[in-house]
């Protein structure tokens, strides 16, 4: 992200307390050919991740946010998508450059990057136990022998909170409940101490109490391992209580990011603002606040217009808004990026 | 907010809902899913009730025993003054024509291969209400009354978005002029940005029809904003009913402050400073729900007698009922 490093360097101070850079995604651009025509699903998003930082990824369903994480695991199928352009920087390296069924690809897959799926029913292979599932991860990648890999098994399944594990091992995925599961898809996750966690709409299959200890679980055990987390998701309040850094997508590309309670309190893209005041907050009096919708829908991903995407919906346009390009984005604060042409902050 | 007693549009008494298991060539019955266990509430004219609880608690079970798509094991349900719970089909199906409902998926509670028109205008067939032009102006009406264009009355749900369609559903939902609307989670399967629109809408139409709603979700935040009183369910059980800014401010029933504490607010300052219990263990199963009350081996308040007896759902002042020995 070349505006992220030049304020950077720019500003001293956040270069002295500011953790390394873990994953850089640069100018990614994933496409699909599909019978009705092209579908620009991630269009131009960079995003970086730093050392032990968790991050939300936030966007509507279709926004892109899943096609963004799989390109950079490279579990992209093609065809019919195709990355077009972009750099993933991990470790000092392209790992876009690898092939996506070579070694170098598949010792970073589940390895060093490791991803938690949202079903885990689907996730997981129901014909398999649980100790199958989590030993063969464990031989490929640590080289465990088969005794060894299934006392860390039991040991990681105890430490993620599935009671009993010495036992419930040897199940099957569908003596699991939902959560447990997910639990379990967690401890596959950590199994080889991977350097990045990302976790794609980690609790939406689950109910309100599961996705509170699923939380309050993930974000103790990264922090506890250092472990870097990304979560990807479309529910603003799961990520408010723990994500450091928030990157806001709409149609393919990143609209607003920076800093959780920069976002949450000032901010400046009119669709994160519409966002914000479209969900109905636990603890407001009843009747008291209208709700604000978003009117009109997401756009369609194949005729996109060259203009911003949001306009179509947008409360806030100007005339700029109709003749340029979709805006690049700028700085408007402290690690606070927006691709808008108004200024937000005026007009409020 | 406080409407007067004797408009009572849904009286439950005592509902139960049990389905059998059964096992083998002969079909015998092993057991029973216990998944409405003994329940009693109301439902006041023109206002909205709010049915929250965890997946598998007995939500949907309790809306459709309303709806009679259900005939319920035991137990009363009184619809505008009438017993509705054992009545036969025949008699229950003028009826019908009084009760709307809308539900979760729009995508799979519609005919695809219905134009919308036809969905919409369907029910007034089925009672005969209109037919010929009057049937279409109705329809067009009616697609006006959702914030539909009546010039798509011919396409087919395919061709329309999440949120069109479950403003056909919702539509058709009202073709009949109900008194009485059952949402059973309309808004959970459309997008963030789309559900406020369809809340709206629903919280309008209400206003400009007097619709009574009973509105079943599982997200607390849009049960809150749009409910008068919630009802907090739990493993096939009430376990608290009051007004819905009370609930919030002075939740009383372990499971209710669990439940509140869980949902995440979209504000990293109110987060931060929040304590959450986080409750152990699962939901047990409604097959073999444990004794006494239902959240005991989840409770922290626990004490003996909660493993022995059922806590009657007891009024503690100001309409605000909980069932707990505890509080």
């Amino acid at each position: 992200m070349p505006l992220t490093r030049s304020s950077e360097v720019h500003s001293n101070e956040k270069v002295v307390n500011h953790m390394a850079v873990l994953l850089d995604v640069q100018d990614l651009k994933t496409y699909f050919n599909t019978d009705y025509g092209l579908v620009k699903a991630v269009d131009g998003v960079s995003y970086h991740i730093d050392d032990g930082e968790i991050v939300g990824l936030v966007g509507e369903s279709g926004c892109g946010k899943s096609v963004s994480i799989l390109s950079v695991m490279q579990l992209i199928q093609i065809p019919p998508g195709e990355i077009v352009n972009g750099k993933v920087i991990f470790d000092g390296q392209d790992i876009l450059q690898y092939d996506a069924k070579g070694a170098e690809m598949r010792a970073i897959r589940g390895g060093k990057i490791a991803m938690i799926f949202q079903e885990p029913m689907t996730s997981l292979n129901p014909v398999l136990t649980i100790c199958r599932q989590m030993t063969e991860t464990l031989e490929l990648h640590l080289e465990m022998d088969r005794q060894s890999a299934r006392e860390r098994a039991i040991e990681l399944l105890k430490m993620v909170g599935v009671p009993d594990a010495a036992s419930r091992v040897d199940d099957y995925p569908h003596q699991f409940s939902g959560g447990m599961r997910q639990r379990v898809m967690i401890a596959m996750a950590l199994s080889c101490n991977p350097m990045i966690i990302i976790a794609d709409e980690p609790t939406t299959a689950v109910d309100v109490t599961t996705q509170a200890q699923l939380l309050e679980l993930m974000s103790d055990l990264v922090t506890r391992l250092n472990t870097s987390l990304v979560v990807v998701t479309h529910n603003l309040g799961v990520i408010a209580r723990y994500a450091q850094r928030i990157y806001v997508m709409y149609a393919g590309r990143i609209v607003e990011s920076g800093l959780s309670e920069e976002i949450f309190d000032k901010p400046r893209h009119p669709y994160t603002i519409g966002l914000l005041n479209s969900v109905p907050r636990l603890g407001e009096k009843h009747g008291t606040r209208k709700l604000v919708p978003i009117y009109g829908m997401p756009p369609d991903l194949i005729d996109m217009p060259p203009t911003c995407a949001f306009l179509p919906r947008c409360t806030c346009k100007i005339e700029k808004c109709h003749k340029e390009p979709w805006p690049a984005l700028r700085p408007v604060g402290d690690r606070h990026y927006v691709s808008c042409y108004v200024d937000m902050q005026e007009k409020q | 907010m406080k409407i007067p007693r004797n408009d009572t549009t849904v009286e439950v008494r005592n509902l139960k809902m049990y389905f059998p298991i059964t096992r083998g060539l002969l079909q015998r019955k092993v057991g029973d899913v216990k998944a409405v266990d003994d329940i009693s509430f109301e439902i006041e004219n023109h206002e909205t009730l709010g049915l929250v609880g965890e997946s598998g608690c007995g939500k949907t079970t309790t809306g459709r025993c309303i709806l009679r798509l259900y005939r319920p094991t035991s137990g009363h349900i009184v619809f505008e003054g009438k017993d509705i719970s054992s009545m036969p089909e025949r008699k229950l199906k003028p009826l019908r024509s009084s009760m709307g409902a809308i539900f979760q998926d729009p995508y799979s509670s519609l005919n695809p291969r219905q134009t919308a028109g036809s969905l919409v205008g369907d029910p007034l067939k089925v009672h005969h209400l209109a037919s010929g032009n009057e049937l279409n102006e109705r329809v067009e009406v009616l697609f006006r009354l959702v914030g539909l264009d009546p010039g798509m009355m011919d396409r087919v749900p395919h061709e329309f978005s999440g949120g069109q369609r479950q403003r056909i559903g919702l539509a058709r939902a009202l073709a009949c002029r109900p008194s009485l609307v059952i949402c059973d989670e309309p808004i959970s399967a459309l997008d963030v940005s789309i559900q406020a629109q369809i809340i709206n809408l629903l919280e309008e139409l209400q206003e400009k029809v007097g619709l009574t709603y009973l509105f079943i979700a599982h997200d607390l935040a849009v049960v809150q904003h749009i409910s008068n009183r919630i009802a907090v369910m739990y493993l096939g059980r009430i376990v608290e009913i009051t007004g819905s800014d009370e609930l919030y401010e002075n939740p009383l029933h372990p499971y209710t402050r669990a439940l509140l504490s869980a949902v995440p607010i979209p504000d990293p300052h109110t987060e931060k400073d929040r304590m959450r219990i986080v409750l152990k263990g699962e939901v047990p199963s409604p097959v073999n729900p444990p004794p006494g009350c239902h959240f005991h081996p989840r409770c922290q308040l626990a004490m003996a007698d909660c493993s022995v007896e059922r806590p009657p759902l007891r009024d503690v002042g100001g309409e605000h009922l909980v069932a707990c020995f505890r509080v």
